[in-house]
């Protein structure tokens, strides 16, 4: 076990520096504008592009830019997206503090939305799978159809129409200057948001719980479980859902991970300032540092989901060992 | 005689499908005594898995057409309502399956799947059903069973999978054992020791087992009584002499021509008989005899009249419309000049 993690730790690292070098490519490579020149303004002299240039390290040979920005992608003290590499080009602020403050804000709305997800979904699942072919498998799956197919941000809007603006349920959304994320929480300000990202994600798992347990009810060891005389509930709940519900476990991980760089159309419709936001803005203005920050950073949850997947897999299944 | 065990009168089960109705049991009645073997043997798709899964109560009415009787100790089996059944089944029946591979939960550990069954049906402790698992497991021949009881079925080989299932399977000490083809998918080597088990467990257990099987080779020394079975009904039963000695319907002079032999006598004949054809589809079973597509010596009559099971003498009794002199004739002749 303890060889395996060093192993898969350092493949991690190796698939970050893989993702942060393609990222430093895209940029040299793409017939961007020249940040010096965008960050000077429009009247200026050839000295202060110049002076720009080498303030933002332009000036140097591709391999010490690419090196300071790699520096800077260390978690260690002190290097980690260090300030003087990792700026927005666009108005300074460091990308550490942009991140680090806008993390909460997506935290709280992918914990909750997964909250909501696991526990609208996994139910519905065995409910349609255990009364197969009835009205209310056949409501279950009309609402994962919707649920699957409705955009995102109409969904957001006919929300926010119906929930806030018609029936006065749910106070707007956003979060006002002054207000902390735990306060906004507390306000009900994530409820709407938390419902339309969610629903997307429960409909999806509600299909595949579905499929799994059916697929699960269908082994021979579910016959043999009967055959021991078992009450239908145990068969169900003890036998199949043990195994149906395993491979939930690998999605629910890299969901989640995907959720934590951001759900953009959801923070933007409903005006949350999370990373998501934060990593679109920063590819519309062609800001590299924020850009290079953003994507490390959602490139790391992914990956480290990836292998905290793999290792719940060791104590969920007994046939898998880690050599 | 004494009161049978089991008793099945004329059970019946048809699933409706899009095709038609699939007469996998279309009719068949039989007993078996306390403490008695009986071999079921047929091809795949005779019937014979579906009328015993009807037997465990593990094919329902909410899935087919089930009817007819299946007294067993004098209650009907088809009637009785689930939970009733479910005490029935596990604890005075018990079953175990063709593939011991994937008849086991690959989640839990072996021992936790036997006390797990002794939790069901008796009021124990969690303690004393692991020690019973833990008595299960070494009755059943497994070496160093306290260890294995802690490990999980993938750690296990496929006979000792079996033993295991028959520890479970014998845990409650079950009045019947129905074993479904339950050498099928182990090696040569390990399907004799499965049967040599059986037959001790049986009498250790004083069960009485039905064991299921396509291989009429398989069953030949562990039955008492066998029956033949062809396209969801029994063309032939007998006991174990009958049958091996003296069969009387061609399927069976089929099933024993297709037994290989190695010994001296065998050597220069030639090769293997096979059965001409496939088995028939159940929704379209062919007019008269189901067999008479593939029968040999089929006649007029076989083709427009469904044969009656007309016992020879005492008990032995068989499907078709030959003559009995016709049918010791041929027997002797093909049948057994051959094996």
């Amino acid at each position: 076990m303890g060889r395996y993690l060093i192993r898969r730790t350092l493949f991690m690292i190796l698939v970050l520096f893989i993702v942060s070098l393609i990222t430093f490519i895209i940029f040299v490579k793409l017939p961007a504008a020249d940040p010096a020149r965008r960050a000077v303004g429009r009247a200026t002299s050839p000295e202060n592009v110049e002076a720009a240039r080498h303030a933002f390290g332009l000036d140097r040979p591709l391999y010490v830019q690419y090196a300071r920005f790699a520096k800077g992608l260390v978690p260690w003290p002190g290097l980690f997206l260090n300030e003087d590499v990792y700026f927005s080009y666009a108005n300074f602020v460091p990308v550490k503090e942009e991140i680090f403050g806008r993390l909460p804000v997506t935290l709280a709305l992918a914990i909750g939305a997964a909250t909501l997800w696991l526990l609208i979904g996994i139910p519905i699942g065995i409910i349609s799978a255990v009364r197969r072919r009835s009205i209310w498998d056949r409501g279950a799956m009309i609402f994962a159809l919707i649920g699957v197919s409705a955009p995102v941000f109409w969904l957001a809007y006919l929300f926010l129409y119906i929930f806030w603006f018609k029936l006065e349920w749910a106070p707007p959304s956003g979060i006002p200057i002054g207000t902390s994320v735990m306060e906004a929480v507390l306000q009900g300000r994530f409820i709407l948001p938390w419902m339309v990202l969610s629903l997307t994600f429960a409909a999806f798992y509600a299909r595949m719980v579905r499929g799994n347990l059916i697929e699960t009810m269908g082994e021979d060891y579910i016959r043999t479980a009967r055959a021991k005389g078992l009450s239908e509930k145990r068969v169900i709940y003890r036998h199949g859902l043990r195994a149906a519900l395993t491979p939930v476990v690998t999605m629910f991980g890299l969901d989640l991970a995907g959720l934590l760089g951001g759900a953009f159309i959801t923070e933007t419709v409903f005006n949350l300032p999370g990373v998501g936001q934060y990593a679109v803005n920063a590819i519309f203005n062609q800001d590299f540092p924020s850009v290079m920050g953003v994507t490390i950073f959602g490139a790391f949850f992914i990956a480290l989901a990836n292998l905290l997947v793999d290792v719940a897999y060791a104590f969920l299944d007994p046939r898998v060992r880690y050599t | 005689m004494a009161e049978p065990l089991l008793e099945v009168k004329d059970l019946k089960v048809h699933f409706p499908t899009d095709d038609g109705i699939v007469k996998a049991v279309d009719g068949i009645s039989f007993t078996v005594q306390p403490g008695e073997t009986l071999g079921v043997v047929g091809e795949s798709g005779s019937g014979k898995s579906v009328g015993f899964l009807t037997v465990m109560g593990l094919i329902t009415r909410q899935q087919a057409q089930i009817e007819g009787e299946i007294l067993f100790q004098g209650q009907d089996l088809v009637t009785m309502p689930g939970d009733e059944m479910r005490t029935v089944r596990g604890e005075k029946i018990s079953m175990i399956f063709q593939d011991p591979m994937t008849s086991l939960h690959p989640y839990y550990k072996v021992g936790d799947q036997i006390a797990e069954a002794v939790r069901t049906h008796q009021k124990v402790s969690k303690r004393e059903a692991h020690e019973q698992a833990v008595e299960m497991l070494r009755r059943v021949g497994i070496p160093r069973p306290d260890d294995r009881a802690d490990q999980y079925p993938h750690e296990f080989s496929g006979g000792m999978r079996q033993r295991a299932m028959i520890a479970m399977a014998l845990s409650l000490n079950p009045d019947l054992l129905i074993a479904d083809e339950p050498t099928t998918a182990l090696d040569v080597t390990v399907q004799a020791q499965i049967l040599d088990l059986l037959d001790r467990l049986k009498e250790e257990f004083n069960a009485a087992v039905i064991i299921i099987t396509h291989d009429l080779g398989v069953v030949a020394e562990h039955c008492d009584h066998i029956q033949v079975m062809y396209a969801g009904k029994i063309v032939e039963a007998g006991d174990r002499r009958d049958i091996y000695y003296n069969a009387h319907h061609p399927y069976t002079w089929g099933l024993l021509r297709s037994i290989p032999r190695l010994d001296e006598a065998a050597v220069d004949k030639e090769r293997l008989v096979p059965i001409q054809g496939l088995p028939p589809s159940l929704i379209f079973v062919p007019q008269g005899c189901a067999f008479n597509p593939r029968c040999p010596h089929v006649f007029e009559r076989c083709r427009t009249e469904v044969p009656e099971l007309l016992p020879a003498d005492g008990h032995h009794a068989s499907r078709c419309h030959l003559s009995l002199a016709d049918k010791e004739r041929i027997f002797h002749e093909e049948v057994m000049a051959r094996t």
